[in-house]
């Protein structure tokens, strides 16, 4: 009791009363130093994702700075249509650099947009299926499966795609190539569906059992009690599911350097070979003269991606909060 | 600790620069050389235990920046030195680089074992991979489309392919390009109308291409590689930044020596001598 007392007393009122036994200010040390040491802990996170940025940012700054860069990799060379055989293409290694952006572009999101169109509702309703429907025993082995298959690195499921998915899809799709963009979407989705499908199961979980007996108990069946009650309920976490899984779409690599084909094709069709701006950075920062303009190429990339990537988190959580409110409007 | 410090040190050791140390080596540059470098390594310091030669890869442009920069002896490139990268190394150390020829590679054509076609002469060569030629049957083949693989444009391959066959001129957009040579062997051996290139040594599961030159169809084997009669044989380098002395100097006489091309054999090149 007294020492809990020389305790309390010692966290509220450590400047006004001096004498402590020994025992308590050493107590109130260690409270102070691991307290700065978590701060410190936290501070680091931040402390690392600034000097990232710095340092890329830095590296990328060059294009911008050296006359010669410039010349070379101006911002119409990058975004605007070039004269030629071809308008946009990506040869930074060439007597004449070519380093149009807008293959990466398209590389990109034609891989993302197939990932995201397996994988979101792949994710989604194995979620409500098991957070719903699937007996208790099936849950148990549902779960633990689907997340385990986050843990394989991506590029084991790379490999996986071009040695066994490839000869699959080519004769699936009737597509000419066996490495393009449907096969690394569909690999893709094989790393994004756990993420998904984790993220919504927590989110639909957490939905208050309140919620589902009261809608069955109006007679609302089972199924209209899960798509009608539940899902929206858990929206927000479903729609930060996707949005996880939209991010690690866009900045994975290994996946899409190996089964995309990485050609740099101005295509939408989904058939062709496509080429990410992650697999691009991957592939060409092995060999690249460093301070070259290449080399600040491909820094710029990666701060595109990072604001892509930025850009995409402001929108989805605004958003959010705009769901949120629509749903829970005519309460508040 | 004392398990912890051992590695901290090895680490130390490493990036300290290390040209400044005697009894040591390092080589760095091309992932093409990598294996060889290692042989040559491995084979010298049982010769010469005092001498330690540390070899590691990242790339022709990466090893010639660290010659530059000074954090190695002796860097390899599978391709010649560029005018500004000779540039910056003469303004720096007020001599221009040295070089010295260490073996001989072949890039090699490889088509699926099922394709008809066995010659192609670089000019058809050079019009499927500038985008000109699409169709098998255009070149004497099946009326199937030509799914070409390229290497990523950092390797030295692919450099070298560029200006050996396409003379300069820009792959085609629909050219597909893989990491790495395995991938592409790899990619080839599956795919009946593939055609893809990389070194000699790994040509496994596909069929090598001739190339026809004249009326002559030139196959890439040892001899006309070594010889220089296959079009496209390329010589493989050490880059160092002044005459080499001592150690440095044993160790490039040790790899021109017959012992060490007899490595260059093993490891699936060919030698200069």
């Amino acid at each position: 009791m007294d020492r809990q007392a020389t305790m309390e007393q010692g966290l509220t009122q450590a400047v006004a009363a001096p004498r402590l036994s020994t025992a308590a200010r050493r107590r109130q040390l260690r409270e102070k130093a691991i307290a700065g040491f978590i701060t410190l802990m936290a501070f680091t996170g931040i402390a690392a994702l600034l000097l990232i940025i710095v340092f890329v940012a830095k590296e990328a700054l060059a294009l911008f700075m050296d006359a010669e860069a410039r010349h070379e990799a101006s911002l119409s060379k990058m975004f605007m249509a070039q004269e030629g055989r071809y308008p946009f293409r990506w040869q930074p290694v060439s007597d004449t650099p070519k380093v149009s952006m807008i293959p990466l572009f398209v590389g990109t999101l034609k891989i993302t947009f197939v990932s995201m169109l397996v994988s979101v509702p792949l994710g989604v309703f194995g979620a409500l299926f098991v957070a719903e429907f699937a007996p208790r025993r099936l849950r148990e082995l549902l779960k633990p499966v689907i997340e385990l298959l986050a843990g394989i690195p991506s590029v084991v499921l790379g490999f996986f795609a071009l040695m066994v998915l490839s000869p699959v899809v080519k004769d699936l799709f009737h597509l000419d190539r066996p490495l393009n963009g449907t096969l690394a979407g569909l690999a893709l989705a094989l790393a994004i569906v756990p993420v998904i499908f984790t993220v919504s199961e927590d989110a639909l979980t957490a939905v208050p059992r309140s919620y589902r007996e009261a809608s069955l108990a109006l007679g609302a069946t089972l199924w209209e009690t899960a798509w009608k009650v539940v899902l929206p309920a858990a929206a927000p976490g479903i729609l930060a599911a996707c949005v996880l899984g939209f991010g690690r779409a866009i900045g994975e690599t290994m996946i899409v350097l190996m089964a995309s084909g990485n050609a740099d094709l101005v295509s939408w069709n989904l058939g062709d070979s496509a080429r990410s701006m992650s697999a691009t950075i991957a592939a060409e920062m092995g060999e690249v003269v460093v301070g070259s303009t290449h080399y600040s190429l491909l820094f710029f990339i990666g701060v595109e991606l990072f604001l892509f990537t930025f850009v995409l988190n402001m929108v989805a959580s605004t958003w959010t909060k705009k769901v949120l409110r629509r749903l829970t409007g005519s309460a508040s | 600790m004392k398990s912890l410090l051992k590695p901290l040190l090895a680490v130390l050791l490493v990036a300290l620069p290390s040209a400044a140390r005697a009894g040591s080596v390092t080589i760095k540059g091309s992932d093409t050389m990598v294996i060889l470098g290692q042989r040559w390594a491995e084979a010298f310091m049982k010769k010469n235990p005092s001498i330690k030669v540390q070899v590691t890869g990242g790339g022709s442009g990466v090893g010639l920046a660290a010659l530059q920069n000074g954090t190695t002896d002796i860097a390899m490139s599978s391709r010649e030195m560029k005018k500004a990268e000779s540039d910056k190394l003469r303004a720096r150390y007020k001599a221009p680089p040295v070089h010295r020829a260490v073996a001989k590679d072949g890039v090699t054509f490889y088509v699926h074992q099922g394709n008809p076609v066995g010659t192609l002469t670089t000019e058809q060569l050079r019009g499927i991979y500038v985008g000109d030629v699409s169709n098998w049957k255009q070149v004497g083949g099946a009326d199937a489309p030509i799914v070409a693989y390229s290497r990523e444009n950092s390797s030295g391959t692919y450099v070298f392919v560029k200006d050996m066959v396409l003379a300069g001129e820009d792959f085609a957009p629909a050219i597909q390009t893989l990491p790495g040579t395995a991938a592409v062997v790899n990619a080839v051996s599956k795919e009946k109308n593939s055609l893809g290139y990389g070194g000699a040594a790994y040509a496994e599961g596909v069929k090598e291409l001739k190339v026809k030159k004249g009326s002559e169809e030139i196959a890439p084997s040892a001899d006309n590689i070594k010889s220089g009669k296959y079009p496209l044989a390329r010589d493989l380098f050490f880059y160092l930044r002044a005459e080499p002395t001592g150690d440095i100097k044993a160790f490039i006489d040790f790899a021109l020596s017959p012992e060490g091309q007899a490595i260059v054999t093993q490891v699936g090149y060919f030698p200069v001598k």
